[in-house]
Formats: C-alpha cells, structure tokens, sequence
C-alpha cells in the first residue's frame, strides 16, 4: 500500500510526467513495433504470428550489409567526434578564461539555433558542384571543371561528426572543469612525460564524461535520417533510410517495425560491448 | 670544507608582467634539515616554490640542486618532489598505486614495487592499505600517504605547499609533530611554505620570513622571535604590542623613546637610531610581568587598568589600558594562581626589561 504524503507525494507528482512519457512515447511503440514486426498479413485485416520479415534480413546480403555499414560508420563517427572533441573540451574547461571561455562554448552552442535540416543545407551549398568551394577553386584556376564534393562517405562522415559536436563537448567540459589542476602537475612532478600525463590520469579522470559522450554521440548518429539521405544522396545506405523506405515507400509495416526492433538491439548490444571494454559502468556514465 | 647544501638560490627573480613576485632571492638549505619559508600570502612564496619544482623558471638567478644547477630541466626530471596544497591524489587509483605512481614511471618491476610501496607505508605508520580507495582515507591519512607518494622516490628535496591549510585545528597540532617525526626519520631535506607562523616555527630547522617577493630575514625560530632584524618579523612572527615614539636619547645598543602618548621607554635596537628618529616600538605580550601591590623595580614600568580579559586557556591574555594615556597593550596572561582572580577594571602594574623590547625605524 502507497502512502501519500509530504515529500513522498511531491517526488511522485514530480515523476509522473517523466514516466508517463516513458511509457507512452518509448515502451508503448518499441512493445507495439516488436508485436507488429513478430507478424504476417495473410489477408485483407488477417495476421498470423510469423518470423518471415526477420528471415528477409538474415537472407537478403543487401539489409545486413546496410545494417553493419550503419553500425561501422557510426562508430568511427563516434571516435572522430571524441578525438576532435577532446582538445576542444580541455581548452575550454582548463586554459580559456571568462569571457573567451563563454564565447567558445557559444561558438559551439550556435549552429543548433538553426534546424537540422538548414544546416545540412548549408553543407550542400558548400559541397555541390555549382557551390561555394567548387566555384572558388575554378575561379582560383584549381580547377578545371566543376567539382562534385557531395554524395560520398567522407562527406557523410563530415557532416555527421559537426551534427554531433556538441553532444560530446558538453560532458567533457564539464568533467574535465571538475579535475583538480594539481593532478596534472603532481603526474608530471612525479615523473610522467606529457603522454604519460594524458593516459594515466586525465582520460581516467574524464572517462565518465568520454563514455556518456560516446553514448549519446553514437545513439544519435545511428538514428540519424537526414544527414546521411542528404549529404550521402541514394548511395548512403543508412539503415534509418530502409526503415524509412519500407514504412512511407513499400506501406510494409511489418518489415519496417522488424528493421526498428533490429536497430534498437544492435544499438544497445553496442553500448553494452562498448562500456564492456571501458570497464566502465552504465551508471557512472549518466552520473557524469 | 663546507657541505654542498642540497638547495642553493642564487639571485632569483620573477616577473609577472609588471608585477615583480620574487625579488633577488638567494639563500641555501643543508641536507637533511627542515627549512621553512613563512610569509602572509601573496608574498610570492607560491612562485618560488613552483620554480623550484620546475613548473616556472626564475626570470633571473641560479638554482642548484644538490650543487647541480637545474635551469631547464622539467619537473618530471627534477630530483624534486611536491606534495601540493590540495595533495592531489589521484581518485582513480587506490592508496598502492597511488603511491608506486613516480616508481612505475622509473620503470622499477612490479615485484619491487610491491616491495617499497609496503615499506613506505609500514614507514609512514599504515602499513597494509595499498588496496584502500583514496576516499576512505582521513584527513591525516592522506596527507601521510601524499608524502609517501613522493618519499618513495627518494627525492633530494621534498616541497610542501601549505598541505595542512585544509586540516581542521587539532588534526594540524598533530600533523605538526608527525611531519617533524617523518622528516627526521627519512632524513630527507623539506622545503615548506606556510602562512602559519606556528607550523614554520614547532617544525623547522631554519625558517625564512618573506614579505613583497623578498627575504626579511633567515635563521631559526629562536632567532626570528628574539631578535628579529626588521619591523616585518617582529610584527608577523608571533605577537607584539607596536608603540610609536621617538627616540630622545640614544645609546650604543640602547635607546631612550618617548612614545606618542608621552611615555618614556628604554629599549633595545639593532640598527644605530639617531636622537628625534621616529620609531616603532615592539613589545611581546608575554614578555610583560603583571604585578598588583609590590613595588618592584622594572626599567620600564606602567600603571594599566584591565579592559577586558581575554580568556582562551593557555594562551589568555588581558588587555591593559594605561592609566595616564590611552595606550591599550596586550599582555598574557599567565595561568599561574596569583593571577586568577584578576577582574575587568582593576589597576594592576605592568612592568618589563629594555632587553624584552625593540625599537625599529618607523617605516
């Protein structure tokens, strides 16, 4: 039996918007795309439980070379992101002072006051053939003819790590602004070169912000829909497109909820193997 | 045949923009001693000590340690260890890997390590809690394992930043005496800078008082409280009642001063004062006798009226109100029982030797 009361009832109150968002917008759909996706429509309104539209990825090399592509990719998304972020983070969070320091963190923050979509935009515009640099490197004499930057994986790639900088800026700062200087300084007195420095105290010290970077970093790419349909063109065989594809083009639900059921375990497979190899925690990672 | 002393500064200098923090310093430290160096903070004893580990380099002058100069040389190739203000241990690693941190570095295999770490700690008095999480540790315990970190590396000089600021009062007593113990039972040379005139004074061997990125005055504890050679030292190294006046006679060693109020005073100084040089008078509050009724005779001697009594235990003092002039001074209060019933308002007679006090220039 619950009992109401005092700070009991305020912590319920505070909860219930959260889980009911949980429940409606999250566990409902994944519950209802699992049962949707475990069936097969025989007729008009008849449906039978079946395993078909998985056996149709395992048997077509065309899904699952997506579906790893996918996975591949964004990884390297996820550490190009990590790498370029962390010089970042620490320049932020250890040597910019006051205002530099805000106007920094704001250079970052800005991009995300235009839609997503505007600033995809904004690469096609640079990357085109009738574009910005294509133009420039003609003018320039760099060039003969136009140049093509679009629709290829480095563009891709591109486009995905600037999407997701932020994201991984953020919890490095804010774990690496709550490292003790002196820790630095006592490694190096103690003996440690600049490497040694690096690799025994501050990415243990920073590796909680580094896992929940990657977590959200990774997520969010392999979800991404419009980066790779825009930068990448048909070629880009991303997995969201499939989903896409089988749910607006073909109308075949019940492969588009197998592919959504599919991603979402590839997903967390991967984060599990991920904190796995880090020896890190799940909740030491979202603490951060 | 003197000994090469493991720490010698010639003439160093640093600037920060216009801001000179270390002015002209030289001084040297003998092996195996406790020097400290105690002065109010931004007195530039930070930027000294972080040149000596190596963090900076001394805009000009020469640091030599153990006769070898150092100019150049990174602080992770320095023959110097610093324990820091906020000890900096690592979180991440436990007590033992904590403190075979600066050996794993070396390259010492891990046998030996093994080894060292449970003799370092057996040493500092916990032996057997490599496996210990940092956090688990007290106050005290940390700052041992802290300095064990950097004992175990056998340094020529070990620096301590101020690493008892974050103690609480009777942990920093203790702390105290257990730093003195370890220094002398590792036999390793300290540098410690403190704002604490009571730390430098119980732990050291020699302690140098710095003020404005200068020495006042080098020398042992003794020296700095019974002959201090400038105002500064006499004012910061334990208490003093400071009088102004003037000098009206003026002898070899001795002078006569009339204080503002009109009092005249025999007193001592170090330097020749000329006859009207205005000067500051310093006085120790416990170099002050209290006496009630006897007419005992004193070179100098006052009449004082107890404004308040101060009362901490030992170190209880009263604060006396001449009777003719408004000069207040601070006396101690000794816990003997003649002066226990002692009660606010009362007329009591104050009396000390012209050795007891010192005149300085006034600044």
């Amino acid at each position: 039996m619950l009992r109401f009361s005092g700070k009991n009832l305020s912590f319920y109150l505070l909860l219930t918007p959260l889980l009911l968002t949980l429940v409606l917008l999250v566990i409902l759909p994944q519950l209802d795309m699992l049962i949707v996706s475990l069936r097969e429509r025989i007729s008009y309104g008849e449906y039978t439980f079946s395993l078909l539209h998985y056996q149709e990825f395992v048997n077509e090399p065309f899904y699952w070379n997506t579906f790893l592509r996918t996975a591949v990719m964004s990884i390297m998304a996820t550490l190009i992101t990590l790498l370029l972020a962390f010089p970042i983070a620490w320049y932020i969070a250890k040597i910019a002072q006051g205002r530099n320091k805000s106007l920094i963190f704001l250079a970052c923050l800005i991009p995300f006051w235009v839609s997503e979509l505007v600033r995809t935009y904004g690469w096609m515009i640079l990357l085109r053939e009738s574009g910005v640099i294509s133009v420039f490197l003609q003018w320039s004499g760099l060039a003969s003819g136009p140049v093509e930057m679009l629709y290829n994986d480095i563009t891709v790639m591109t486009g995905l790590v600037y999407a997701s900088m932020l994201f991984m800026v953020v919890p490095l700062v804010s774990t690496l602004e709550g490292m003790d200087d002196s820790l630095v300084e006592a490694a190096y007195d103690l003996g440690a070169s600049t490497f040694t420095v690096i690799r025994t105290v501050i990415l243990p010290y920073a590796m909680p912000g580094v896992i929940s970077g990657c977590i959200v970093v990774f997520m969010l790419t392999l979800g991404n829909y419009l980066t790779p349909t825009l930068l990448g063109g048909k070629d880009s065989l991303w997995f969201t497109e499939q989903i896409f594809t089988q749910f607006i083009t073909r109308f075949n639900w019940e492969q588009g909820a197998a592919f959504g059921v599919l991603l979402l375990s590839l997903s967390s497979l991967i984060v599990w193997l991920g904190l796995k190899l880090s020896g890190q925690s799940f909740k030491k990672a979202v603490a951060s | 045949m003197s000994v090469t002393p493991d720490l010698e500064c010639r003439g160093i200098s640093k600037f920060y923009g216009d801001f000179q923090a270390v002015n002209d310093i030289s001084f040297s430290v003998p092996p195996g001693s406790f020097f400290s160096i105690l002065g109010p903070s931004g007195c530039g004893k930070t930027s000294l000590l972080r040149m000596l580990a190596g963090f900076s380099e001394p805009d000009t002058g020469e640091i030599l340690i153990k006769g070898n100069p150092v100019a150049g040389i990174p602080p992770n190739k320095r023959p110097v260890n610093m324990v820091f203000q906020h000890l900096a241990l690592f979180p991440m690693m436990n007590v033992g890997d904590n403190i075979a941190y600066g050996l794993k570095r070396r390259k010492v295999s891990p046998q030996e390590q093994r080894r060292r770490v449970a003799d370092v700690l057996e040493r500092i008095g916990l032996p057997g809690i490599e496996k210990k999480s940092v956090d688990q540790l007290s106050g005290g315990q940390k700052q041992r394992v802290a300095i064990a970190r950097c004992l175990i590396l056998e340094p020529a000089l070990l620096l301590l930043d101020e690493p008892l600021g974050a103690l609480d009062l009777k942990l920093r007593e203790q702390m105290k005496i257990e730093l003195k113990t370890l220094q002398q039972t590792f036999g390793t040379t300290f540098v410690y800078i403190t704002h604490d005139q009571s730390e430098a004074m119980v732990m050291s061997d020699q302690v140098a008082v710095m003020n404005h990125g200068r020495f006042e005055q080098v020398g042992s504890p003794q020296t700095l409280y019974y002959k201090p050679e400038t105002p500064f030292v006499a004012g910061f190294v334990g208490n003093n009642n400071r009088l102004r006046g003037q000098v009206i006679e003026a002898g070899n060693g001795s002078v006569k001063v009339s204080t503002e109020s009109g009092q005249i005073f025999h007193t001592t100084s170090t330097t020749h004062l000329q006859q009207d040089t205005p000067v500051d008078l310093f006085l120790r509050p416990e170099a002050i006798r209290i006496d009630r009724e006897s007419d005992s005779l004193w070179q100098n001697c006052i009449k004082g009226r107890i404004d308040n009594i101060l009362f901490d235990g030992g170190n209880s003092q009263l604060l006396v109100r001449d009777t003719a002039s408004p000069t207040q001074l601070t006396v101690a209060l000794p816990q003997t029982d003649e002066y226990q019933n002692l009660r606010q308002g009362e007329i009591i007679k104050l009396g000390w030797n012209s050795k007891q006090s010192i005149a300085f220039r006034a600044g």
